[in-house]
């Protein structure tokens, strides 16, 4: 195709823009952190006030906590007189040297000093089978389930209970203490309340009647009574159900308590992953000629515990929360010792219990907040996997 | 490739222990053995120990003097002259006190936290969102800790109280308030205030049967809360102030004549509202999220402005998904009363499965009265719900 001479004289005197310009920057006082500021918090009166209103407020709240926490805080000292006013003549912040005196007791309770490396062994053990099952990537998952359901229970009953036949000194319960105490009870909740919920909440969607009735009658009688009352009755009334001689030991029977509760609230939690299970799934099972328990395991439970993964965890966190109800029963959980250190006259001082109460919101501040953040992580894991 | 039956041949064969109805009914009777086996052997473990312990049984006790003060009573209740059973009454009164009223706070306090953790403004947003997740991850126990004894604990003595105008005075005892006295014509005030509701609910009825007929809209909203608040107000004056109030007299160890508010029961709101708030206002997000932007903007096309769309088109379908979790929540709030024996608010527990169980001994008895208490609010509750779940229920074609 040629141009002719008329057409090439038109495009001389034409003007036609070959490419686009590029888009002219908004107004500078729509872009830039200005832009953003009257966007999103300047954008009416209404929210100018509200703007200024959380802005004084955290203003009065932020510095303080910064101010108690850490510039005013005390961070060496032997005993009370390091964080008194009157002695001092300053203002003080958190008692840090309380905290570091009594960390030991915060940890291991009144668990025998020589014998504590076997707490530590336990917590290292712990680490890794979280580790092994939380990490996606980790080699071969299955022998870490296997480590985690079956080794390490074993294993830790032994190491912190003790056996003298391999030389570990028997260690009575009544010395576990503080966070040990803390995450035995947070591990044996989560150990046996999510075979029990399975079950459970199988149970409680059985076609036989007896089954349903007596899964229905557990789980609404525990989740309708406060755990406060479990407990008391964990306490007070499963040593009178047995032969006196096998009474158990306080913490276990607090153990009973939160696993009977645990499960409850878990069995609910299944049931709801079990109800999202489409009826297809189950008759095509079925028809493949699977009996019940093949239908469960091979079908039904692992597509329904994978869309509960989330709430389980949510499950979990409530669980860690309600581990420290263990104190109304007179065990020494973390916060139980934090309780007793408080009021030690050796660092008895107006700052003291804010301290220690501090302490004890951080540590389960930290391990909550990451537990909702994995199961979030998860949901998104699991939504992406589930978009066709 | 398929296989004729002849007609009418009998089922296939199964061994009868295969049989599914069978196996069934196998299952079922050794379920029920072996829980009537547990059952039995419990029972007959613990009708030894008893003996043993020489512990009385059967609810006798309930009659008994109780023997013990309680710091706070609704009705009346003292110790040498009422049994255990008064006391269990008091407990109750006071769980449903402090639960009532943490319900109302948690609600108010949750709902505003819950609207502005979607507000666009993003300083209120993360405010609101640092609330929910610090409160949310500690432990109750731990808060209920911390506002006793960090809080209200560490107020001045009684004789250094603080004193806030109007007449009340806070130390570490507790708050003191005027004691209200009424006159003999406040009972007219009364009487006011319920016409005025009746009134209200009247044009309440004519306004919207008018506005059915002839589509006129009657200011409903303000000629109520004139009729409520200025009607009372009114006889109030009329009748000459017939309400006084006797100001707390601050001795050096005590005080005398006010309206007392234990530090353990202000702890025990506070911590329960707070906690239970940040639960709430995460159902109420949930709520609103779940109500879809079409559905403004549909009620926009129709004409509605912004202030009934809210109240007539997303709020009722934000209800729908809100309650049926809050009444869970409010359930929930009730049940951690119960943590109140940790700070020694006398409510139920404290009350009887702490004292009435220690001075009697009798476990099973006592422990199972309270369940029972905690049980019947439970399943009550849930009966309603589902009442109410099955009324409001989408009705899809």
């Amino acid at each position: 195709m040629t141009m002719s001479e008329g057409d090439l004289a038109v495009a001389e005197l034409t003007f036609v823009r070959g490419a686009m310009l590029d888009s002219k920057p908004p107004p500078a006082a729509m872009r830039g952190a200005v832009g953003w500021m009257r966007e999103n918090l300047l954008s009416s009166p209404f929210n100018i006030a509200l703007t200024i209103v959380i802005a004084l407020l955290l203003a009065w709240i932020i510095p303080d906590l910064v101010r108690f926490l850490l510039i005013d805080a005390v961070w060496t000292g032997a005993d009370r007189e390091a964080c008194m006013e009157t002695v001092q003549n300053r203002a003080i912040g958190a008692c840090w040297p309380f905290v570091w005196e009594r960390w030991p007791y915060f940890v291991y309770g009144s668990y025998p000093g020589p014998e504590r490396w076997r707490v530590d062994v336990f917590f290292v053990m712990l680490a890794i089978g979280v580790v092994w099952l939380l990490w996606l990537h980790a080699p071969r998952r299955d022998v870490g389930a296997f480590y985690f359901f079956v080794i390490l229970p074993v294993s830790a009953f032994i190491l912190l209970t003790g056996w003298r036949a391999i030389g570990l000194e028997p260690v009575d319960t009544v010395l576990w203490g503080g966070i040990l105490v803390t995450i035995v009870v947070a591990w044996v909740g989560i150990l046996v309340s999510l075979p029990i919920g399975i079950l459970l909440a199988l149970g409680r969607r059985s076609h036989m009647p007896a089954v349903r009735l007596f899964s229905v009658t557990f789980i609404e009688f525990v989740r309708g009574v406060p755990l406060v009352t479990v407990l008391f009755m964990a306490s007070v009334m499963l040593p009178l159900f047995v032969p006196e001689q096998y009474s158990p030991d306080k913490l276990l029977r607090a153990l009973v308590g939160i696993a009977l509760f645990a499960s409850a609230y878990m069995a609910e939690v299944v049931r709801a992953g079990l109800q999202a299970i489409p009826k297809g799934q189950f008759e095509g099972a079925m028809a493949v000629g699977l009996n019940y328990p093949q239908r469960m395991r091979l079908i039904i439970l692992p597509q329904a515990l994978k869309i509960t993964i989330p709430n389980i965890v949510n499950t979990y966190i409530g669980l860690f929360k309600d581990t420290t109800l263990v104190f109304i029963v007179g065990i020494f959980d973390f916060l139980h010792t934090v309780e007793v250190s408080r009021i030690d006259p050796k660092w008895s001082t107006p700052v003291t219990s804010t301290t220690g109460y501090a302490v004890a919101a951080i540590f389960y501040l930290i391990f909550c907040y990451a537990m909702s953040r994995y199961a979030r992580a998860t949901e998104a894991r699991l939504a992406l996997s589930d978009r066709r | 490739m398929s296989i004729d039956l002849p007609a009418g041949s009998p089922p296939a064969r199964v061994a009868f222990y295969n049989d599914p109805k069978i196996r069934a009914v196998a299952y079922q009777i050794a379920l029920v053995a072996i829980v009537a086996f547990f059952v039995y052997v419990a029972a007959r473990n613990a009708i030894t120990n008893l003996e043993r312990a020489h512990i009385a049984s059967g609810f006798g006790f309930w009659f008994n003097t109780a023997g013990f003060d309680i710091s706070q009573t609704l009705i009346e209740y003292s110790a040498q002259g009422s049994s255990y059973g008064r006391a269990f009454w008091v407990g109750l009164l006071n769980t449903l006190l402090v639960a009532g009223l943490g319900i109302v706070f948690a609600t108010i306090i949750g709902f505003v936290i819950g609207i502005a953790r979607l507000s666009k403004n993003w300083l209120v947003a993360k405010a609101a969102t640092g609330y929910v997740e610090t409160i949310r991850n500690i432990p109750l126990l731990l808060q209920l800790l911390f506002w006793y004894n960090a809080v209200l604990k560490a107020l001045p003595e009684m004789h250094e109280s603080i004193k806030i105008p109007g007449g009340i005075v806070l130390n570490n005892r507790g708050l003191f308030l005027p004691h209200p006295v009424y006159g003999p014509g406040f009972k007219w005030v009364v009487a006011a205030f319920c016409v005025a509701v009746l009134a209200s609910v009247i044009f309440y009825v004519l306004a919207r049967q008018r506005q059915l007929r002839t589509g006129q809209q009657a200011p409903v909203f303000l000629v109520s809360f004139g009729l409520i608040i200025g009607l009372p107000l009114l006889v109030f004056l009329i009748s000459g102030l017939p309400l006084s109030f006797v100001f707390p007299q601050a001795g050096r160890f005590n005080i005398s004549g006010a309206l007392e508010v234990l530090p353990e029961f202000a702890a025990l709101l506070f911590g329960l509202s707070i906690y239970t708030a940040a639960f709430i206002a995460e159902v109420v997000r949930a709520g609103i999220l779940a109500v879809s932007r079409g559905q403004t903007e549909a009620a926009y096309s129709l004409g509605l402005k912004p202030g009934p769309t809210l109240r007539l088109v997303v709020v009722p379908q934000a209800m729908r998904v809100i309650i049926p979790p809050l009444t869970s929540q409010y359930l929930n709030l009730t049940k951690n009363s119960s943590l109140a024996v940790a700070i020694g608010y006398p409510d139920l527990v404290q009350v009887f499965t702490g004292t009435v169980l220690n001075q009697t001994g009798q476990a099973v008895e006592v422990v199972a009265i309270t369940m029972a208490v905690y049980l019947t609010i439970s399943l009550v509750t849930s009966l309603l719900m589902n009442f109410y779940n099955s009324r409001i229920a989408l009705v899809e074609r």
